[in-house]
């Protein structure tokens, strides 16, 4: 009884009905409060979760996209054929906005100005 | 005459507000929360499933041209000029989406269902075409999906004496239909309890369910009939309604202006052709509705089906021992005369831990049923072991077997499930239906975090069901739990835990209601 938890006892006590099988896989309490590790995703005391590295929270925000998108029930050839997709439009509209964004702006405000300093000019024209 | 006997017999309702509540028990009106989540969540659900569906094609296009081994059934060479059987765009869901993921359902189990249970491990090399057994057991896993309110799936020795009697002295089959000479006097005896249990004149019962809703209804109503019910009713509803041949009209879930406005048409229009008047109108409802956890109300339905002079068909399925302060159902809930509802029905499959149905009503309702069901003709009646082990069940929920083991479960399924729903809203979860409910779902949307919740949770040891697109509305996935009395505070709490860990992980609290911080969920049972 010594190096039982509580919930061991508890488990004695409520499920007496219960044949105890000795598991292989069970070694001891497998309950969360009493387990040394924890599956998955890293938590403390409180129960958030808390990243060590980069790493692991890219690798969280990867497992977000792939349930967000719905790409987590495919095979794995599907998604790298999906994530390739995605990657050229991706990589095809930072390329775009790189080489014609600055010429569009420009071309914008050049629009403006002459309509803010050109009005001005042809009044003042008009009048005189 | 009439004005006086409605304000006499719909004490319940919100219209007359004066009159004290003289029970602490009973309620005026249900309190249904469906509380809607942010826009993006709808946005990535249908996003979800888009992409998936573009994936379905492309399978499909595969398949047809012969570049991937089709594991669906197909018709043969010589057959491929004729109308298709196989192929239906019906079919393209399950080919596609379903057997993909379909690891999360069906799983084997190879235990009592109780509050804990083992399951067998199985595991799949073709991605879930086929399953093979690895001989492993999965074992001590925490039971949130089946239904057992009250905790009668138990394998006690002393519990089941006398349905291990019964089962020496009749036997286990009872080989004949209720009619010919199957009719023991063990079934009397049941039918006289379960009428004492609900507090109606008589009743009847039945070896299934399923059969009791969809073999009955034919019999009670026919062409000419109107039948009126909820958009969510059980399937087994919707196939007695349509197996009876009556006009079939929907109104809105629990939207009580949307049934006074059919119920009104009707009575002015009549049938639609000829316009005479419809010969019975039958609403059809539920006590719980297992897919939301939401409670009917009761007290205004009755009200209404008084005014319009239209019959009710009550079934208990969920809430019969589930809920009331006794275990009588949603009839005691409300406080409101059982004898208001005509035809009260019930399945012993929930609550009892058995199996079969039950209607009960007014003697002559039930005598008509014994002659006119066709389940009572065709199919097989109750055994005798089943019977014994709801007779044992419902003395315990009344106190006649002299112990207070009864209202002791009720009870506790009552705090578990206060503390449960409590607990889930606090963590920031989606929980539709009734705060009183024991059929608790978590709203999960988008398809890919549902498999992902199911498989999680399994990983931790808890086995839990989802539900996804054909029975519920294809954007509102969702987990449901049925809490039970025999669940303890530690499960509860383990399985809290876990949850609130899993949310976080798979990001599922979308909820917006201001809700306090978090504390410990462990902090009753912990070591540390």
């Amino acid at each position: 009884m010594s190096a039982e938890c509580i919930h061991m006892r508890e488990r004695g006590v409520d499920w007496r009905y219960r044949k105890q099988r000795s598991s292989r896989g069970d070694a001891g309490c497998s309950w969360s409060c009493c387990r040394g590790d924890n599956q998955g995703v890293p938590t403390d005391r409180a129960g958030r979760m808390s990243f060590k590295n980069m790493r692991e929270y890219l690798a969280w925000l990867y497992y977000q996209y792939l349930l967000i998108t719905g790409i987590y029930v495919l095979e794995p050839w599907e998604k790298s054929i999906f994530n390739s997709v995605l990657f050229s439009a991706i990589a095809m509209v930072v390329y775009t906005s790189y080489v014609f964004v600055p010429i569009h702006v420009h071309l914008a405000l050049e629009f403006f100005s002459e309509i803010i300093d050109g009005q001005p000019e042809s009044a003042m024209a008009l009048m005189n | 005459w009439h004005s006086v006997l409605y304000l006499h017999s719909c004490k319940g309702t919100k219209g007359v507000k004066n009159v004290p509540q003289t029970d602490v028990s009973s309620r005026q009106f249900s309190h249904d929360t469906f509380e809607q989540p942010p826009m993006y969540v709808a946005v990535m659900t249908y996003l979800g499933y888009g992409i998936v569906t573009l994936f379905g094609y492309l399978r499909d296009f595969l398949r047809a041209v012969g570049l991937e081994k089709c594991h669906v059934a197909q018709e043969r060479e010589e057959q491929k000029d004729f109308t298709p059987l196989y192929q239906d765009f019906e079919n393209f869901y399950t080919r596609n989406l379903y057997m993909r993921v379909r690891d999360n359902w069906n799983r084997p189990i190879c235990s009592l269902p109780g509050p804990i249970f083992d399951l067998i491990e199985r595991v799949s090399d073709d991605y879930n075409w086929t399953f093979r057994f690895t001989g492993k057991t999965i074992h001590n896993v925490i039971n949130m999906g089946s239904y057992n309110y009250l905790g009668f799936a138990e394998n006690n020795e002393d519990f089941l004496k006398t349905v291990a009697d019964k089962l020496r002295q009749y036997g286990a089959g009872v080989c004949s239909t209720r009619q010919e000479i199957g009719k023991f006097a063990i079934h009397e005896e049941l039918e006289q309890l379960v009428a004492d249990f609900i507090g109606v004149e008589s009743s009847m019962i039945f070896g299934m369910g399923f059969a009791t809703n969809s073999m009955n209804i034919p019999a009670l109503v026919g062409k000419g009939c109107l039948i009126v019910s909820d958009e969510l009713n059980h399937t087994s509803l919707i196939l007695g309604a349509r197996l009876s041949g009556a006009t079939i009209r929907v109104f809105k879930h629990n939207n009580m202006h949307s049934l006074e406005k059919l119920l009104r048409e009707a009575v002015c229009s009549g049938q639609p052709r000829t316009h005479r008047p419809w010969k019975k109108i039958l609403i059809m409802v539920e006590g719980i509705y297992s897919m939301e956890g939401s409670v009917v109300r009761l007290p205004e339905i009755i009200a209404l089906k008084k005014k319009y002079k239209a019959y009710l068909y009550l079934d208990e399925a969920h809430s019969i021992g589930a809920v009331g302060p006794s275990g009588r159902g949603v009839t005691e809930l409300f406080n409101v005369n059982p004898a208001d509802v005509d035809v009260m029905m019930g399945t012993f499959t929930k609550s009892f831990g058995a199996a079969g149905g039950y209607i009960a009503g007014r003697k002559e309702l039930v005598e008509y049923l014994r002659s006119h069901s066709h389940s009572a003709v065709y199919a097989s009646a109750m055994s005798p072991a089943i019977t014994e082990q709801v007779m044992r069940a419902m003395k315990c929920i009344m106190g006649k077997d002299g112990t207070t083991e009864g209202i002791r479960r009720i009870r506790q399924l009552a705090e578990n499930t206060r503390y449960f729903r409590a607990k889930l809203k606090d963590m920031g979860f989606i929980i539709y239906g009734d705060d009183d409910s024991p059929v608790v779902p978590v709203l999960l949307y988008m398809p890919g975090k549902v498999v992902a919740f199911a498989r999680e949770m399994l990983k931790r040891k808890i086995g839990v069901v989802v539900v996804g697109f054909p029975a519920t509305p294809i954007t509102e996935a969702r987990a449901r739990f049925c809490l039970s009395a025999s669940h303890t505070r530690e499960i509860l709490d383990e399985v809290l835990q876990q949850m609130n860990e899993v949310g976080d992980l798979l990001c599922l609290k979308f909820s917006r209601r201001k809700r306090s911080a978090f504390p410990d969920a462990c902090k009753g049972g912990q070591l540390m």
